[in-house]
């Protein structure tokens, strides 16, 4: 405890004097949560890949995650023309892979071709895709290259930022990389070593080398309490997106520690399945096809509650689709949804559903009870289901748990449908709404509540698709704000999801690491992690 | 030693008397969220304080403990009964017999039976009641849990076919069922006790497992297993330490039924 | 000695059949369980419609469980044992790089489970007295109902190392069962005559105990060898040991066919082996003249 004061106060020293005193031979350390899946930077999926992805890969453009623009990184500068469908690059001259292989315009192109092949079936490569056609890539000479998609591709620059740039020639190939760190050693199941990329191009504004570290350890470890004491003993430095209930218990202990970034760009939901062929009772369907039953449902949750009791206070009740903390997108008229038992039941009342004082009835007769589906093993998840069934059984609705594993659940909602309410969360890695696109439109399978409609169900669905086809095919930002806002008031108005909460982004890093700035988006600790630096005397009890 | 067993028999009955009468007993229903006191510490209200949703963990554990002490004995019995049938048949009889049961015991130990639990829950209605998964789920443990238990059995009833008095049952002409119910199985009683014994803190966790998998316990209803997952949560074990009160009651129990059954008394 | 051998070649030979028959089974219900073929990755917001479906077709060449069985069986001969889905790495390579771990820490924990058994054991029958049995019976009684996840749990807090964690779940059974069979062997006439006789204690274990009981108790051990393995799954998830039973886990909540078939035959292959090796023993020993 008093260690970790002196740490900071040796950490706030450190700050205002240039890092000249930072530690030769440092090693960052913390943990990946799972395996990484992959090392190939095209076929990242999976959060541990994306983080050796941001530490090791070089981009184009960069976003920067605390004022959310765009940088200029490998492209020196860019232009976007024929309305979001061409982009040309000019790239920074002199530059080298790793492995010292120099770096052309004909990697980029190398890259670019490789991962728009739809064979890859790349997740950052399928997000360039709007629609069928040849993407034209050519690298005139080696400063510049064009790119020219078939169709206008929304926010198009913002993509590069997950595109890591890898060698045309290199015998070393993905291992050969731009980004400041390059993996040195891999023990699976156990560890991953980056080194510094001593090829690395960035200097500080003294003309230093980046990145300061000298390398960084991460640690395979899936159990979150390992990780919490490991931080305690001073084993790691950084813990990313921690756990309300950690971190309450770490903000007792290590008051300096612990950071509240507030709202970040996950949400939790829940939906009811309307899906017309699903094998559940025509009665049900009908409930849940009805929005006033569904805006009725979203009254009778205490969201306060939810955020105060399960996530002790670190999460606000959520609006809609778009997280707070997305500034530019998200609809600020939007009102907070009411927590009001009484105006659900006047609401089911004036549907002819019947309340007995402990029993809802619907018009026909049939108690309103239903089950919700999550998926088993997050805490979080079964305290908010069993925290929604004691707001339900004030309206006589009796809610059923069911936890499921993940394979389990997700062939419940996305093959046989035989659920009634599913409580899951997504997770935002993109500020954009075309990211978003899968969710919203009626014929994609990632339609949640009902999937891979032929001709949209309602008129609001159809009036979604037109808008989120319309915001795609224009690049004036304000058109597409205006687009997206009527989006999120019609989802607002008809709750096919019920939004719950947006966690607040919680991190805990250790004062010992100097000129960290930790923001909502991912990678919330490490985002400028050439220029963090571990000092010599804040080292707070450190092994 | 006789005071001891005296006093372990009281405390057992107790806490099944305890666990009964739940429903007198505790100060407020297992499932009530006191939502502006979660992680409490205990207090005349809270004996044990309460869980992060501000429910009352006294009254969770009373009606946990009715839950796993009358369903993994259940459980453990039916496994004691497969696995004295199929190992005490195999190892008195020998032979082929006795190759193919323990073929099938080694089989059933090694095959990934957590996907016959899934399928199980995958086919059961999701509106069914907890109470009624919760009978299923310790039922199907009862049935998959046997396999390691019928090996050990095995081995004993094997001795014993060759032993003196059972020759002598046969030389005097009993039957092979005689023998085999009136000499064998009487004689694996210990073997067959040390087995019970040993699986009911096997089922209560694997349920707490199960739980994990969806397959368990579901919420609201409290089990042992389901308040021994609570224990991963370490941080809130050190700061209300009466959060280790299921596993105490847990060790206890189970050592009180080791107490007063004495394996000496089901030896012959 | 021909007899040996013939009992040998066809003990190799069941094992091997209900290996095999393992594999399949475990095939089958791998196959058959809910949420088999589906794939995380389908949520993945990113992905092109084409994408997801390429993702869905993925499994398809698994979904007829024979024919799967049979194409593994063909690559096995080869040396091939298939690719994982959720590593995407072949499966020889997640084999070879966690089997080490996890055969040190079963082998280790096995070790110091029945050294202490039995040492706990054998003091309780030679001192008679009812402190000591007590004594060590109610540790013994502590540490058996002390379930396994939650030994994992305490040992993840108190930093213990891993093998200890299968050491403490394996000794407590052994006692008991090895207390209980000496006891019993104890009571036998001919050790009470021997002991009346003034036979020193040494010489009535080594010439009167052992042989009787060293049978029953060695029919043990293969049990403790599949408990040992199973302890190996919550004890390696629990504290983060990259073994095969974190694998196993990760491949069961993945369905991940292609590892869950090696892994059952490989846990078949073990068990068996150890069970045949101790009835092996066992008969070797009950062939010695008491």
């Amino acid at each position: 405890m008093r260690n970790h004061r002196l740490a900071l106060l040796a950490a706030s020293f450190l700050l205002a004097a240039l890092p000249a005193t930072a530690q030769s031979g440092a090693e960052l350390r913390f943990v990946l949560r799972s395996e990484p899946k992959t090392f190939d930077p095209m076929l990242v999926d999976d959060e541990a890949s994306e983080t050796i992805r941001y530490l090791t890969g070089g981009v184009l453009i960069r976003v920067n995650r605390k004022t959310q623009a765009l940088e200029p990184e490998l492209g020196v500068s860019w232009k976007v023309s024929e309305g979001g469908k061409k982009i040309s690059f000019r790239v920074r001259e002199g530059l080298s892979f790793s492995d010292g292989t120099p770096f052309t315009a004909e990697d980029v192109a190398f890259t670019m071709q490789k991962l728009m092949d739809p064979e890859l079936h790349s997740p950052t490569g399928d997000s360039f895709r709007s629609s069928q056609g040849q993407v034209r890539v050519t690298a005139p000479d080696p400063r510049n290259v064009v790119i020219e998609f078939p169709s206008a591709v929304a926010g198009l620059e913002r993509l590069f930022d997950q595109v890591a740039i890898v060698s045309s020639h290199s015998p070393k190939k993905e291992a050969a990389v731009l980004g400041p760190f390059a993996i040195a050693e891999y023990k699976p199941g156990s560890y991953v070593l980056l080194r510094r990329n001593s090829y690395y191009w960035k200097k500080d504004a003294q003309g230093r080398k980046l990145p300061y570290l000298d390398s960084i350890r991460l640690d395979v470890q899936q159990n979150r309490d390992l990780e919490l004491l490991r931080f305690k003993r001073g084993e790691i430095q950084l813990i990313n997106s921690l756990d309300a209930s950690y971190f309450e218990s770490l903000a007792k202990e290590a008051p300096a520690a612990v950071r509240d970034i507030g709202p970040s760009l996950d949400s939790e939901q829940i939906w009811f399945n309307q899906v017309p062929s699903s094998p559940i009772p025509n009665y049900k369907k009908k409930w849940f096809r009805s929005t006033s039953f569904r805006l009725a449902i979203s009254e009778a949750i205490n969201r306060g509650d939810l955020c105060r009791v399960v996530f002790s206070g670190h999460a606000r009740p959520a609006v809609g689709p778009v997280s707070p903390a997305n500034l530019f997108w998200f609809n600020k008229s939007l009102e907070p949804n009411p927590y009001d038992p009484q105006s659900a039941l006047r609401r089911l009342q004036q549907d002819g559903f019947r309340f007995d004082g402990h029993v809802l009835n619907d018009p026909d007769g049939h108690s309103v009870e239903f089950s919700v589906v999550t998926n088993a093993g997050n805490k979080y998840r079964e305290q908010m289901a069993a925290m929604i069934q004691q707001d339900l059984e004030q309206i006589g609705v009796r809610l059923n748990i069911v936890t499921l594993d993940f394979p389990s659940l997700i062939e419940r909602i996305s093959r046989t449908f035989d659920y009634e309410l599913c409580l899951l969360g997504l997770v935002n890695v993109d500020l954009d709404p075309s990211a978003q696109m899968s969710v919203w439109l009626s014929s994609s399978s990632n339609h949640q509540w009902n999937p891979e409609q032929k001709t949209p169900a309602t008129s609001w669905e159809a009036e979604i698709d037109r808008l989120m086809q319309a915001q795609a095919s224009t690049n004036d930002q304000k058109q597409r704000k205006s687009y997206f806002d009527q989006v999120q008031k019609i989802v607002w108005d008809q709750q096919p999801f019920i939004y719950l909460v947006n966690k607040n982004a919680l991190v805990a890093i250790s004062p010992a690491l100097a000129n960290t700035s930790p923001v909502v988006l991912r990678p919330q600790t490490f985002w400028n992690i050439e220029s963090l630096y571990l000092s010599n005397q804040g080292r707070g009890g450190d092994q | 030693m006789k005071l001891l067993r005296r006093t372990a028999a009281a405390f057992l009955i107790a806490v099944f008397i305890a666990a009964l009468f739940a429903g007198v007993l505790v100060p407020v229903p297992y499932a009530k969220q006191f939502r502006d006191s979660p992680n409490a510490m205990p207090s005349r209200i809270h004996l044990l304080g309460t869980d992060e949703l501000g429910r009352d963990l006294f009254s969770r554990l009373l009606y946990g403990s009715r839950i796993s002490l009358l369903l993994a004995p259940a459980a453990s019995l039916l496994a004691t009964i497969i696995a004295a049938l199929v190992g005490g048949v195999a190892g008195y009889a020998g032979g082929w017999l006795e190759r193919i049961a323990l073929g099938g015991t080694d089989l059933a130990m090694s095959l990934p039976w957590l996907f016959l639990l899934l399928a199980a829950r995958a086919v059961l209605p999701l509106n069914l009641s907890p109470a009624a998964s919760l009978l299923i789920t310790f039922a199907l443990l009862g049935f998959f849990g046997w396999a390691a238990s019928a090996r050990v059995i095995c081995a004993g009833a094997r001795g014993l076919r060759d032993s003196d008095f059972v020759l002598q049952a046969k030389a005097c002409g009993c039957s092979s069922r005689r023998v085999l119910l009136q000499q064998v199985l009487p004689n694996l009683r210990p073997a067959l006790f040390a087995q019970f014994l040993i699986s009911i803190p096997v089922f209560i966790l694997t349920e707490a497992n199960l739980g994990i998998l969806g397959l368990g316990v579901s919420e609201p209803l409290p089990s042992w297993g389901g308040l021994l997952r609570g224990l991963e949560n370490w941080s809130a074990v050190q700061a209300n330490p009466a959060r280790l009160a299921p596993l105490l009651l847990l060790l206890v129990v189970v050592s009180c039924f080791q107490l007063v059954l004495r394996q000496e008394d089901f030896a012959p | 000695m021909w007899t040996w051998t013939g009992v040998l070649f066809r003990r190799i030979g069941t094992l091997l059949l209900t290996a095999l028959l393992g594999g399949i089974l475990g095939a089958t219900l791998v196959r058959f369980a809910p949420g088999f073929g589906v794939d995380e990755r389908e949520l993945d917001t990113r992905l092109h419609e084409d994408s997801i479906q390429a993702l869905r077709r993925s499994h398809s060449e698994e979904r007829n469980v024979l024919q799967f069985y049979a194409s593994y069986l063909a690559g096995a001969a080869r040396g091939h044992l298939g690719v994982s889905h959720s590593f995407g790495r072949p499966v020889t390579q997640l084999f070879a790089e966690r089997l080490p771990v996890t055969l040190r820490t079963v082998a280790l924990g096995l070790a110091g489970g029945w050294m202490l058994g039995l040492l706990l054991a054998l003091p309780v029958v030679r001192l008679r007295g009812w402190s000591f049995d007590f004594f060590a019976s109610s540790t013994s009684g502590v540490f058996l109902c002390l379930p396994t996840a939650v030994v994992a749990i305490l040992f993840l807090y108190f930093r213990g190392p891993v093998a200890l964690a299968i050491c403490v779940v394996v000794f407590p059974r052994v006692f008991r069962y090895a207390r209980n069979i000496l006891v019993q062997t104890y009571a036998l006439p001919h050790v009470l005559t021997a002991s009346a006789k003034g036979l020193s204690t040494l010489r009535i274990l080594l010439w009167h105990i052992f042989p009787v009981a060293a049978p029953q108790i060695l029919a043990l051990s293969g049990v403790t060898v599949s408990i040992a393995l199973g302890a190996a799954i919550p004890i390696e998830v629990i504290c983060d040991s990259p073994g095969i039973g974190q694998l196993a886990w990760q491949a069961a909540l993945s369905r991940d066919l292609p590892v869950l078939v090696n892994m059952t035959l490989f846990v078949t292959l073990v068990t068996l082996t150890a069970n045949s090796a101790a009835d092996l023993a066992t008969k070797a020993f009950e062939t010695r003249p008491v």
